[in-house]
């Protein structure tokens, strides 16, 4: 009796086995073929936003490319490393696209992009990834609505701390009625990674590291790199 | 599969078991989704590949899976298809993946699919589960549909809106904005409005039914009842 019970389990057990071996195989194959074309799509999503907030005339490089790995900051709102593209005209620094996030939106995290000018002057800023109410917090998606160009051309210098926040409490910013705390998590994290983009400016420009992986390995060169750059 | 079967088959999968107005399985992504006409068609549509996926090959290894092991085996399958659905709407329609977001890998949960799987594909052959795959996956689309455009329609104003995510720039001239300068009305927008929209869809299904019962019945025994006329 447990004897055949034990060869009906087993026999469950290699038909499961079976099943999973080919699913797997399945998955990995299919996987495999989109891999490439999912990365492309993905590249160009991305490059389409920040080609919205990074003016063409203000590089010559491949900026898609031209990546540096940022630490994780509190300031960027990110608990990992993120990615800065660097636009360069004539070799020369000229942008940089932060990634930035916003902790505190009403769906939570609210993923964001960030393109400074050399002179801490806002490019434009796009939402990436956002889980706000459909209808009434999703303004803040270029999809949706202009709101978010708001930020273009802002910057530390042309508005103080008491004006990075919403006209409700005191600050220079628009809003849409029934919705504030959306824009105040976003206008938040700008404002703070303009902050960010101030204090650590001469290292986002550090020279093009061909390779993220390989800046990982070698900081003490790229740190003596990046000091070149800043003296130049 | 005789021609009645097939048109049985069909039928069920539109209209006498639909899976949105009858059976009610997969609400999930049918509230969620269906707040405008182009989401919850394209949910649909992604939906009726995944079944029709999955109740061919169900039908296919139904006497191979052994008895104990036969939904576990199930939920393995619809998950790979459905990761592979995934994968490929990622890579060719990605806008079109961007916009659907969670609700493509959340069809796995879709209890229809395992639903059919098991009380059809598993007891059928492959043509017949393949056809009441697509039968009652273009039924839940049909309802996702409607539901989609009263809820667009009511909320925003506008029908198809959300076309150029799919066809490109382009198609952004085909949004009809049916009443201009419409202030939103959210609720419709939000999953309450799904509610109240499933809820009037199911009244007017109940009643159509009825009402065609009633013909039937007065067909039937016309002299009997002679005061209703």
């Amino acid at each position: 009796m447990s004897r055949t019970m034990a060869k009906a389990s087993l026999h469950t057990a290699a038909n499961l086995l079976f099943f999973t071996l080919i699913g797997t195989a399945l998955l990995a194959v299919t996987f495999e073929l989109t891999r490439d074309t999912i990365a492309e799509s993905e590249e160009k999503e991305k490059m389409k936003l920040i080609g919205q907030i990074v003016p063409e005339t203000a590089y010559d490089n491949d900026i898609m490319k031209d990546v540096g790995q940022v630490a994780a900051d509190e300031m960027l709102g990110s608990d990992e490393a993120t990615i800065v593209h660097r636009g360069r005209l004539n070799d020369e620094s000229t942008i940089a696209v932060l990634e930035a996030i916003a902790p505190d939106g009403y769906g939570g995290k609210i993923k964001l992009i960030v393109a400074f000018h050399k002179d801490g002057k806002i490019g434009g800023v796009r939402v990436v990834t956002h889980n706000e109410t459909p209808g009434l917090g999703d303004y803040i998606d270029i999809a949706k609505n202009q709101w978010i160009t708001v930020f273009k051309g802002t910057s530390l210098e042309n508005s103080r701390d008491r004006d990075w926040k919403v006209r409700k409490d005191g600050g220079t910013f628009d809003y849409m009625a029934g919705a504030t705390i959306t824009p105040r998590a976003i206008i938040k994290a700008v404002h703070k990674a303009a902050q960010y983009f101030a204090l650590h400016r001469g290292e986002l420009f550090k020279p093009v590291a061909q390779d993220p992986n390989v800046a990982q390995d070698t900081p003490a060169e790229n740190k003596k790199a990046s000091g070149k750059e800043k003296t130049k | 599969m005789t021609r009645q079967e097939m048109k049985d088959i069909i039928w069920n999968g539109l209209w006498k078991q639909n899976a949105g107005m009858v059976q009610l399985l997969g609400l999930c992504p049918l509230l969620a989704i269906s707040n405008t006409l182009v989401n919850a068609v394209s949910l649909g549509l992604a939906t009726t590949l995944v079944m029709t996926l999955s109740g061919s090959a169900v039908a296919a290894i139904r006497e191979v899976i052994p008895n104990e092991a036969r939904i576990p085996v199930y939920v393995l399958l619809i998950a790979v298809l459905v990761t592979i659905v995934q994968l490929l709407m990622n890579a060719y329609v990605h806008s079109l993946y961007l916009v659907l977001g969670i609700f493509i890998p959340l069809i796995v949960t879709n209890c229809i699919v395992l639903a059919r799987a098991e009380s059809f594909a598993s007891k059928n052959g492959v043509r017949a589960s393949t056809l009441d795959g697509i039968a009652m996956g273009l039924g839940l689309t049909a309802v996702l549909a409607v539901l989609g455009g009263v809820r667009e329609i009511l909320g925003k104003g506008t029908l198809m809106s959300g076309l150029d995510l799919i066809f490109g720039e382009s198609a952004k001239s085909m949004v009809i904005t049916i009443i201009p300068d419409y202030p939103g009305f959210l609720i419709a927008i939000l999953p309450p409005g799904a509610f109240i929209v499933l809820g009037l869809l199911i009244a007017l299904k109940n009643w159509l039914n009825l009402r065609a019962e009633q013909k039937v019945r007065e067909a039937t025994i016309p002299a009997a009842t002679p005061q209703t006329a």
